[in-house]
């Protein structure tokens, strides 16, 4: 087992992009029946990036996003984040509650709870995938939101990915229909220990 | 105006008046600023975790407190600035989501900002302001001219330190 990411081999590596696949996609159909819109899910573009280059492939260091992380627990030790633009996150919560789409940063109390319960969901939804595939318990953690710079956002699961990488995996995922587009990004952090845990899991 | 050099995550440089030095949308990372009063040449280091012999994975000096600070001495003693002529500023180190976690790893802008006092104070390298803490971000911008660090954060005041 090797001690770095780095030093994965490629079926290591195709295996994690795999299993970041199905829990993208798996999370992703949660939200599109939960906005009640006809799906048209892009194919998920997986990215080994390195640190500098992480916020600029989210529209810069200091574009506003809204992130929403999990501690992973029980069999996994890490954590995950989904982190979508504001318009989209916006989107999102004015198809929920019925109402007019809310302009720029500011986000109503009742939007903030919404996007923490669609965290839940997309956690629930993207974990239970992966569960299921590798057959560990991994129970997330109650969501923690935060609305600021995309660098200052992504530096949390960025500084997780440095104790074992001086890269760090991006997996983006396009879904929604036409008026209702939503850019949202996973990024899966596991331990070095839970990464092993998952490979052997699977035989590898 | 001079230009703007940008420094990204886990990534340092260097510049010299009128030009000015930049990283943006600093989290729990910790933007450390090096300047010498007299030649006007400042150095800057995105740091991202506290101690690189806690860990394994330390190819990029820059990702550390420790070697990050070391080798800006390094850049900056090549163009001929001496370490006892240096002060600091340092901003960022941010907990951006409110958990309550005894886990390390979500307190780890604390821990960073506290490594780099620990790690100027070694080197007798004297910090002259600094702002670290709370939940938000920042962009930090310093200029070698007057030798202050603008700090642009979301819906505050711009803040000069």
């Amino acid at each position: 087992m090797s001690t770095r990411l780095e030093e994965f081999s490629d079926m290591e590596f195709d295996v994690l992009k795999e299993i970041s696949n199905i829990g993208a996609g798996n999370a992703t159909t949660a939200i599109s029946t939960m906005l009640g819109i006809k799906v048209n899910m892009e194919v998920p573009v997986i990215k080994f990036l390195e640190f500098k280059e992480l916020a600029e492939s989210i529209g810069g260091a200091e574009n506003i996003v809204t992130g929403i992380l999990f501690g992973l627990e029980m069999d996994i030790d890490g954590m995950m984040m989904f982190v979508m633009d504001c318009k989209s996150a916006q989107r999102m919560i004015a198809n929920i509650l019925h109402v007019d789409e809310a302009e720029g940063t500011e986000f109503s109390e009742m939007g903030l709870s919404v996007l923490q319960e669609l965290g839940n969901i997309i956690a629930g939804s993207y974990l239970s995938a992966i569960s299921s595939l590798t057959h560990l318990s991994i129970a997330p953690t109650v969501p923690y939101l935060s609305v600021d710079m995309a660098g200052a956002i992504l530096s949390v699961p960025a500084i997780q990915f440095g104790t074992v990488s001086d890269k760090a995996l991006l997996i983006r995922s396009e879904f929604g229909d036409e008026a209702t587009s939503v850019d949202g990004y996973f990024i899966l952090v596991p331990t070095l220990e839970a990464f092993e845990k998952i490979f052997t899991s699977l035989g590898l | 105006m001079g230009n703007m050099v940008k420094v990204g995550m886990a990534d340092m440089n260097i510049c010299k008046a009128p030009d000015a030095i930049t990283t943006l949308g600093l989290g729990s990372c910790i933007g450390v600023v090096l300047y010498d009063i007299r030649t006007k040449i400042c150095g800057m280091v995105h740091v991202m975790l506290p101690d690189s012999t806690a860990i394994k994975m330390n190819d990029n000096p820059a990702k550390f407190a420790d070697t990050g600070i070391r080798d800006m001495l390094k850049m900056l003693e090549k163009q001929g600035v001496p370490k006892s002529a240096l002060k600091a500023k340092m901003a960022g180190g941010a907990q951006m989501f409110a958990v309550k976690s005894d886990n390390d790893m979500l307190r780890v802008g604390q821990r960073n900002a506290e490594a780099v006092r620990k790690v100027l104070q070694g080197y007798g390298i004297k910090l002259m302001a600094e702002d670290c803490g709370a939940n938000y971000g920042r962009t930090i911008e310093f200029y070698p001219e007057t030798q202050e660090l603008y700090i642009k954060s979301i819906g505050k005041e711009l803040k000069i330190i």
